[in-house]
């Protein structure tokens, strides 16, 4: 099918919905060119900003009738390329759809419209006493249909859980405009589990215009230690020796050195400067239970090793010092003019073995790597540091990048913890799964979008493309890693 | 203990190159639920054993045919439990069968779902390809979450090979507490507690008794069982009897019925004996209403009826729209493009 041009696509749209929710010129189109990962960019063909379900089905109907491929976005804040455009292709954006359509005190559920942003979730029902567990570091800015799409994790996951774990109902419109409900106001639903796999389904399976959130009984307290540590080693032995000794913290995170001089520079949050790795460990839950707990956690931070310990003793400090590790990103953003945030998980085991590869990785390529991640859950967020004005420095981020991600799969990870692969880790996903797995997940979607109009060539690269990379990257036309073990 | 995976995998390759519908069959003690399979026989149980577990990580692997009742004391050895709590309905369940119906136990609203723990899964298709989906780390967006889409299955996806959990310490402390109360009460108390923070970690009533299973660091229990001024019991097997159906609600042949609801629904109008489990959001019917008013009168209340153990001929799973039953249909095709897998036998008249 030739594409279609703009005009025909802006005309026909024109006969259903309301002309000024489609964005047509340069300039207008321009500002939605990428999300978060802003080193790739397209133009799209046209932007609509729909307001409500009705003009998302006309929308989709009409694109799926001229065979126009359609890019799904929230608020633009993904890190992995997902809601790059299509040039010819349209963005739905759906930020405007934005309203909290109800709350149920009873249920303790919140049913709200994809645009709604994370945090105001949790704003909004704070009076009942209730709040939204998954809290992605964007979450100020991010939208609940992104957090679906992505099965957005969070700080707190390793004791709340991932969006999938907190989404009891989602209404999905497929490219044909046909509304599906998936998963109810209840915990389950007949027929098969849907809604694990739209969540995290990054725009592929159908457009989210609807979604119904578990909300939990805010904790009654909450307490951080910051403990800073002579090795990344032995911080990272500290959090398996604390999740080994039957505690789950609510977040368990660390920062090695490079990441605590540039908050240090930033903000000045009060962390250990003799430290090579702090780790953050926050315990929620009744005040007798949490006091009982930080006994236990400083008694295992002292027997493994600790150079330093701080112990949060009122709100305001608790905040202080999780500040330092909510302001990570932007300070290493200070030290270099770009840097590409990764997003790999091991198990936690292999932290120390992979954190040193990752740094003589880095040694040898020439480029710098500030570590800030989830330790708890194993998920890392690698910072490589490039200046994209320097010829040849975003190629050789990029490919410590996929070194990295090749690094997780080695150590019986995953190319993707939380960020989800978009555009960016598509190639990697040639290297984690096999054929048949990938021809399984294209199976899978064309049960949902026969003619392929959702989001095409992101998530899950064609079998040509791995096979092009195959001849790349290795001899003999075989896999890279042919043995492997994928599990 | 073998892998039996390429032999498993052979034999679907075969049964799906003629056609051949295959049953698959672990412990057999679920055999009753859900619509009765046709086809030849495929044994899984000689692909049994613990793969990998590493108490540490909190994850354990192994081998669909395991016995769950195995997995239970080595869990327990090591301080830990799988915290879905999953009910075996017979001492022969396999961890592979509990995944298969996605079955969780009591403490499910709180601490989580089977599906929810359920991190990979390595599966033959209905064309007899090893696929292995998710890993044995807790957060993985790689490709579509198909692990957790094989929970409640019936493995008409694909054959389990092996399935990674999380798993979790047990609590330290668990009380039981009782209040006697009619339904309504039950049901209103349960979800103002539940909107509190409590350690709670169970709330059933039966037969005008209330129960809170309270769990969690000591502190934590001794503290609610005062803030909620309940009797405390000796836990006498109450909550492991509801989770097997051991109860005398669950004894007799009237068919019994699994209303999943929003928790906070008031009792449903239906003649005949209610049981409440799940804090509200699961309950067990067993009387003499008409299927039809069943499931329209669950249905009204936003859930939907399961017919749990019932006679022949009657449908078990609520209806879907249309819609959601050809996207079901196209699913299971993309899975089992010959329909070999767990076919049903005939649609009840």
């Amino acid at each position: 099918m030739n594409p279609v041009s703009q005009d025909r696509l802006l005309d026909e749209l024109r006969q259903t919905v309301p002309p000024d929710i489609l964005l047509h010129s340069e300039e207008a189109r321009r500002p939605f060119e990428c999300d978060g990962l802003m080193v790739y960019r397209k133009l799209p063909l046209l932007v609509a900003l729909p307001e409500n379900a009705g003009q998302v089905r006309d929308i989709l109907k009409t694109c799926h009738r001229l065979g126009v491929p359609v890019v799904t976005r929230g608020a633009g804040t993904g890190l992995s390329g997902g809601a790059l455009p299509l040039e010819d292709g349209l963005l739905l954006v759906l930020s405007r759809m934005n309203r909290i359509l109800e709350i149920d005190a009873d249920n303790r559920t919140a049913r709200v419209e994809p645009g709604v942003r994370n945090l105001a979730v949790s704003e909004a029902v704070a009076p009942l006493g209730l709040y939204y567990a998954p809290d992605p570091s964007s979450q100020i800015a991010c939208s609940i249909g992104g957090n679906v799409a992505e099965n957005s994790g969070g700080v707190h996951c390793l004791k709340y859980g991932l969006t999938v774990h907190n989404v009891l109902q989602v209404k999905l419109l497929t490219i044909e405009g046909e509304e599906l409900l998936i998963g109810s106001g209840a915990l389950d639903a007949p027929g098969y589990d849907l809604l694990a796999i739209v969540n995290g389904s990054e725009g592929m399976l159908g457009v989210i215009t609807e979604v119904t959130l578990r909300l939990l009984p805010r904790p009654q307290t909450a307490q951080v230690v910051l403990a800073g540590f002579a090795t990344v080693a032995a911080a990272a032995a500290a959090v398996g020796a604390i999740i080994g000794a039957g505690i789950v913290p609510a977040g368990l995170e660390m920062m090695d050195r490079l990441s605590v001089d540039a908050v240090e520079a930033f903000i000045a949050p009060g962390y250990p400067r003799d430290a090579e790795a702090v780790l953050l460990c926050e315990l929620d839950g009744g005040a007798a239970e949490v006091a009982e707990q930080m006994r236990r956690v400083r008694e295992i931070l002292d027997h493994e090793g600790a150079t330093s310990i701080t112990v949060s003793t009122s709100e305001s400090e608790r905040l202080r010092l999780w500040a330092g590790r909510k302001n990570a990103f932007p300070a290493v953003g200070r030290i270099k003019p770009d840097y590409y945030c990764m997003d790999g998980t091991i198990p936690r085991r292999e932290l120390p073995e992979v954190l040193a590869q990752i740094a003589a990785d880095a040694a040898d390529i020439g480029l710098t790597v500030a570590n800030v991640f989830h330790a708890g859950d194993g998920n890392l967020h690698p910072l490589i540091m490039y200046d994209a004005d320097q010829p040849g420095e975003l190629e050789k981020a990029e490919a410590l990048g996929a070194k990295i991600l090749r690094r997780c799969i080695e150590a019986g990870g995953t190319v993707t913890g939380e960020h989800g692969v978009g555009m960016e880790k598509i190639d990697s996903m040639c290297e984690q799964f096999s054929a048949a797995e990938l021809e399984q997940f294209h199976a899978l979607k064309r049960a949902f979008d026969p003619r392929g109009l959702l989001n095409p060539g992101k998530a899950v690269p064609t079998l040509n493309r791995c096979a092009e990379l195959g001849a790349m990257h290795v001899h003999g036309g075989a896999l890279p890693f042919p043995d492997l073990p994928r599990f | 203990m073998t892998d039996c995976g390429q032999q498993i995998a052979d034999r679907v390759r075969a049964a799906a190159a003629e056609a051949t519908p295959l049953v698959i069959r672990g412990g057999g003690s679920k055999a009753w639920y859900g619509d009765p399979p046709r086809g030849d026989t495929l044994d899984v149980t000689d692909h049994a054993g613990v793969v990998e577990y590493d108490p540490g990580e909190l994850v354990l692997t192994c081998r669909a045919g395991t016995p769950l009742a195995e997995l239970r004391a080595l869990l327990q050895e090591n301080g830990q439990h799988l915290p879905f709590d999953p009910p075996a309905f017979g001492a022969a369940a396999t961890i592979g069968g509990a995944v298969a119906c996605g079955f969780s136990g009591p403490a499910r609203p709180w601490t989580g779902a089977l599906r929810d723990y359920l991190l990979g899964t390595r599966v033959v298709n209905g064309r007899g390809e090893i696929l292995r989906f998710g890993g044995q780390v807790m957060k993985n967006v790689a490709g579509y979450d198909v692990s957790r889409l094989m929970a409640g299955a019936r493995g008409t996806l694909g054959v389990l090979l092996d399935v990674s959990f999380k798993v979790l310490p047990r609590p330290a402390a668990e009380r039981t507490l009782r209040f006697a109360c009619a339904q309504g009460e039950a049901i209103r108390r349960m979800n103002a507690w539940a909107g509190q923070p409590l350690p709670l970690s169970g709330a059933a009533w039966d037969d005008g008794s209330l129960w809170l299973r309270l769990a969690g660091a000591q502190s934590e229990v001794d503290q609610a069982t005062k803030t909620l001024d309940g009797r405390a019991v000796e836990d006498d097997g109450s909550w492991q009897a509801l989770r097997e159906h051991e109860l005398g609600f669950f004894a007799g042949d009237a068919p019994l019925w699994r209303l999943s609801l929003p928790p906070a629904t008031a009792p449903l109008d239906l003649a005949g004996p209610c049981l409440v489990d799940w804090g509200g959001a699961q309950r067990w019917y067993r009387g003499a209403e008409a299927p039809d008013r069943v499931r329209s009168v669950t249905a009204a209340a936003g859930g939907h009826a399961t017919l749990f153990r019932g006679p022949p001929g009657i449908e078990r799973f609520h209806p879907l729209p249309d819609a959601a039953a050809q996207l079901q249909a196209r699913i299971r095709q993309a899975f089992d493009p010959h329909g070999i897998l767990n076919r049903r036998a005939e649609a009840p008249a």
